[in-house]
């Protein structure tokens, strides 16, 4: 995924970055995709030409093109003359990439963020889920598979209200 | 990295394993039992066919000829795909389904867990994502599994007349094979563990019964494989090039 486009105004290097990590998932615009860790990496050259390297959250992800497309857009309405996109599989992409900032924005918009990947002792404790909307700890698992392939649906018994949690990966 | 034939037939057996699975899945899409049901069904051929295109692409970059991974999956007939039997038979039964998404999670779970510590590098990265992805699909079968087998009269019945019926393709799968990306002999006794611990906690005997056979590794297929491939590659035939 590159365009060519004519000489523009020079930007400021390292911009590439901050413009690549703003852009919004698709399914879930409340978050960038630099706060759901799906931006991997982000190289510009003298000549105003940037690569950029997106992995998929999952495999079947739909929202990789989508994503590609916007970063393309972005970075060219940026200035930059040439945008090139890669999608890297390896390391595989783990919900402990979400950043702090992207879980409280989750949380904030009605979507309970993943507990840790990665189990930190021997003992795997699942713990409880809190409500993102009434704040209880009374929750339950709906479905396991959600309205995208990172979510499952759950319903919090003490609001009796639904909502979806990005599950650990 | 050698690129025999022998290999790209390998990662196509993978992919098309995946392929056909995801197709049959698609089949659920609004007959589930339940909502939350279909939406799982969904998700999971979800994830088979990202993995599948990942593997096509893959194989089509080992190849060298220039076929991607939609001409791959689109433009060959039956005799050129090379998943298992298992996964091309119809599907409409769902303790059917879900007795097929054990074994056959069992299976890509070993596999896969292999190949994420395997010396091809794409082969590792699209494995590290399976594997897990795979997990969740092993988990969502041995839950219906269990509640099936262990259920009613009329449950166990059932399970256990899908379990008869899809236990002697296992075997295809688990064929030692040298030439394949992960030398099935090696994942055998893991895979079958695996299924026979679930299936003994719900309650329901594994058949005595012969392997059904099969040479879908090498292209012989069921007559099942060529009405899927006609359902599915129709319209890419159609319209050859054809984008939206």
């Amino acid at each position: 995924m590159t365009r060519d486009l004519f000489p523009a105004a020079p930007v400021a290097h390292g911009a590439a970055w901050r413009i690549a990590s703003a852009v919004p998932d698709p399914e879930m615009p409340v978050v960038s995709i630099g706060d759901l860790g799906i931006l991997r990496d982000v190289t510009e050259n003298d000549t105003g030409c940037v690569h950029v390297q997106i992995t998929p959250t999952y495999s079947g992800c739909p929202a990789v093109e989508t994503i590609g497309e916007d970063l393309v857009e972005a970075l060219t309405c940026a200035g930059y003359r040439r945008v090139a996109v890669e999608v890297v599989l390896s390391p595989p992409w783990t919900t402990d990439w979400i950043t702090p900032r992207g879980r409280a924005l989750l949380a904030a918009h009605g979507i309970a963020p993943p507990g840790p990947a990665t189990p930190a002792g021997p003992v795997d404790v699942a713990l409880a889920v809190r409500c993102p909307r009434c704040g209880s700890l009374r929750t339950r698992e709906s479905s396991r598979f959600g309205s995208t392939p990172c979510k499952a649906l759950w319903t919090c018994r003490s609001c009796r209200e639904p909502f979806e949690r990005v599950k650990p990966i | 990295m050698t690129t025999s034939a022998t290999s790209v037939d390998a990662v196509l057996g993978l992919g098309d394993d995946a392929l056909v699975t995801a197709q049959r899945l698609g089949w659920w899409i609004s007959r589930a039992p339940e909502l939350e049901e279909d939406v799982a069904l969904a998700n999971i051929g979800l994830d088979q066919l990202g993995q599948a295109r990942a593997l096509l692409a893959h194989a089509g970059s080992l190849e060298g000829a220039g076929r991607s991974a939609d001409d791959l999956a689109y433009l060959r007939g039956p005799e050129d795909f090379r998943n298992v039997l298992l996964v091309e038979r119809p599907q409409q039964d769902f303790g059917v389904a879900m007795v097929r998404m054990l074994l056959l999670a069992a299976w890509q779970l070993e596999v896969y867990a292999a190949l994420a510590a395997g010396a091809d590098p794409v082969l590792a990265g699209v494995a590290a994502k399976a594997v897990k992805e795979v997990d969740y699909h092993l988990d969502h079968a041995s839950t219906w599994v269990l509640r099936l087998g262990d259920g009613t009269e009329e449950s166990h019945r059932r399970a256990q007349a899908a379990l008869d019926a899809e236990w002697p393709y296992l075997a295809e799968l688990l064929r030692p094979d040298s030439g394949a990306c992960v030398d099935p002999a090696t994942l055998a006794p893991a895979v079958l563990a695996r299924a026979t611990a679930v299936l003994d906690a719900a309650t329901l005997t594994v058949p005595d019964v012969p392997p059904a056979g099969g040479g879908g590794r090498r292209g012989d297929h069921t007559e099942h494989l060529a009405d899927l491939l006609a359902e599915m590659q129709q319209v890419a035939r159609a319209h050859p090039g054809a984008s939206w």
